[in-house]
């Protein structure tokens, strides 16, 4: 007896009652039908998701120790590396975290883009994603600058003065996002609360969004084929087997390779060489002194690069947001009907490598500091990552693409 | 009443009043979140002039006060940076600082009210590094400023040149001679 659509009882039969527990449970995992072909790229979706959590509970424990005031941040983050017990690894875990975090998500973006996972039906799904990946952005900056190091202090001067290079309000614009004349205590105070949270909330709202958005239109794989055009009698696509417990239990191999890689940063090279937490960062925010060289962390390099390469302020920010924009706009730029590179032109692959190697290639430009032969190759490896878009759409509406076939293989 | 005798214009009037005087009062809610990013009463009064004193500066020496938060530099330039000023103008984005922010008595080609000292905002106009002061006069560098985060080179006089990111020259404040050793950064007094 089961007063309830889905035949369970005692306490589970209770709250189905009244609550859609093992619906949900049953529409997202265990009746949620995922390509049996998934590959390595595919770790990265859920990877994301854990490294997310370790953000949330580390950070939520660091904000028990830490001071968000121009005269005490420098100081209590050092009291959690020193004086609280284990602060140390909270902190590390949250440093390399954010490092791990943008790993995942490029990795996890690229994935889209080799197999097409942005096309038609998901367009949706890439655009949350997107959001997601701004949000992020957002997130760490502001992340950045509450430790109140010079790397800190300086590139939210600079970060927040990009928006000064708007026409007519870029002046009023910043003063009024600094609340001062400098960055300053009032910067630092209202940075916290948003990186603590208001982006968070943001965020979480965005990955339900986004997983939604998945569920309802199913994954697609490395054949770039609708798995949901085959299905047997029941109505179960016949390429397709239930995420749970199949990829439940295929992503838990992946979380205990992913951990071990990020126990060993976190224990044996948490400052990644200066990459993960910059030198500069460990001498408290000067404001009369900007440190002779300030570069953004790694994950920001790329794009960094992009704005130094262009010698005009408003057009280096034009271009640089343009960079971001461009992503947004990508399952319009590909006018292809072909979703995977396994079947795709030739073309569209030597676009793909001239994309990877320009975004390297921005990303360990934008580290170092500026020489006129550097700022030759940023250059160049702008326009290769443009030209990726620019080209992508040029190919795209007559691509010689090889057949794809019916079923995943 | 049935639907069929419901009145759909004047449903639509309904519905689009309410939508309006619903838009109108969120946007006025928003105003007191927003307005309170702006500088806070406290953030403003640090803004006051501040008095440097400058009699003990030796020639080619740069100090720095603070002012708003900002670095201000005050530096007593030799004869021999000034000479590059003309030098140079043919090299400078702005030599004539048409563009640049500075007060009336300062637009000048030493951007100053007496040549010998030179005040300014320490603040690139690029993206708001402090740039660091190059008084060594060399073969590709006539000396100057010189911003280490994106390149951004200025001269004796904070005038930027050609070709690097920063569009303007380095802001000169408002300030006036109190008297000869001591200056008021902040505000332009009556002369």
């Amino acid at each position: 007896m089961s007063d309830n659509n889905n035949n369970s009882s005692g306490l589970l039969g209770w709250i189905d009652a009244r609550f859609p527990l093992t619906k949900m449970f049953e529409e997202h995992l265990s009746k949620y039908y995922a390509p049996k072909n998934f590959n390595f790229w595919y770790f990265f979706g859920s990877l994301a998701l854990l490294v997310l959590v370790i953000q949330i509970v580390t950070g939520i424990f660091l904000t028990m120790h830490y001071k968000p005031d121009g005269a005490q941040a420098f100081i209590s983050v050092e009291y959690i590396m020193r004086d609280v017990d284990w602060g140390w690894l909270l902190r590390y875990l949250h440093s390399t975290g954010a490092s791990a975090f943008f790993i995942v998500v490029y990795l996890h973006m690229f994935r889209a883009l080799i197999y097409g996972s942005y096309q038609k039906p998901r367009e949706l799904i890439w655009l949350f994603g997107m959001f997601i990946f701004l949000a992020l952005m957002a997130e760490a900056f502001m992340g950045y600058l509450l430790p109140w190091g010079q790397m800190s202090y300086w590139g939210a001067q600079v970060i927040i003065s990009l928006f000064g290079a708007i026409p007519v309000v870029g002046d009023d614009l910043t003063l009024w996002i600094r609340g001062d004349f400098v960055v300053s205590d009032a910067t630092l105070n209202r940075f916290f609360a948003l990186h603590v949270v208001a982006v968070p909330i943001v965020l979480l709202m965005l990955v339900v969004m986004h997983i939604i958005a998945l569920h309802e239109v199913g994954s697609n794989n490395p054949d770039g084929v609708e798995i949901k055009k085959n299905k047997d009698a029941n109505g179960i696509p016949l390429d397709g087997i239930p995420f749970h417990p199949y990829y439940s239990v295929k992503d838990l191999v992946g979380v205990v390779v992913f951990l071990i890689l990020f126990s060993v940063v976190v224990f044996f090279m948490p400052e990644m060489g200066g990459y993960f937490l910059e030198h500069a960062n460990f001498v408290p925010a000067d404001q009369f002194k900007t440190p002779e060289h300030i570069a953004p962390v790694w994950y920001f390099t790329p794009f960094y690069a992009i704005l130094r390469a262009v010698p005009d302020k408003l057009l280096g920010v034009i271009a640089m947001f343009s960079a971001i924009i461009v992503l947004f706009l990508l399952p319009w730029i590909d006018r292809g009907k072909v979703k995977s590179v396994r079947y795709r032109s030739t073309a569209f692959k030597l676009l793909l490598v001239m994309l990877v190697v320009s975004f390297l290639g921005l990303g360990y430009l934008g580290a170092l500091a500026p020489n006129p032969t550097r700022t030759m190759f940023a250059q160049i490896f702008s326009a290769g990552y443009f030209g990726f878009f620019l080209g992508l759409w040029w190919i795209s509406k007559n691509e010689a693409t090889r057949p794809v076939p019916e079923r995943v293989r | 009443m049935s639907s069929d005798e419901a009145d759909s214009n004047r449903r639509r009037f309904l519905t689009a009043a309410t939508v309006v005087v619903g838009a109108v009062g969120t946007v006025a809610a928003a105003v007191p979140f927003l307005a309170s990013w702006n500088p806070s009463a406290r953030a403003r009064t640090a803004g006051a002039p501040v008095v440097a004193d400058i009699s003990k500066l030796e020639p080619g020496q740069l100090i720095i006060v603070k002012w708003r938060g900002k670095p201000v530099w005050v530096v007593r330039r030799d004869a021999k940076a000034l000479e590059t000023l003309p030098e140079v103008t043919d090299l400078l984005r702005d030599p004539d600082s048409n563009d640049s922010s500075q007060p009336e008595y300062a637009k000048n080609e030493y951007r100053s009210r007496k040549p010998e000292y030179l005040i300014m905002e320490g603040i690139c106009t690029h993206l708001g590094c402090s740039p660091s002061y190059r008084p060594e006069i060399t073969a590709d560098f006539q000396g100057g400023f010189f911003c280490p985060c994106h390149g951004s080179k200025f001269d004796f006089a904070g005038r930027v040149y050609k070709g690097v990111p920063a569009p303007l020259n380095l802001p000169v404040p408002d300030y006036y001679y109190v008297s000869d050793g001591v200056i008021l950064i902040g505000e332009s007094g009556e002369a």
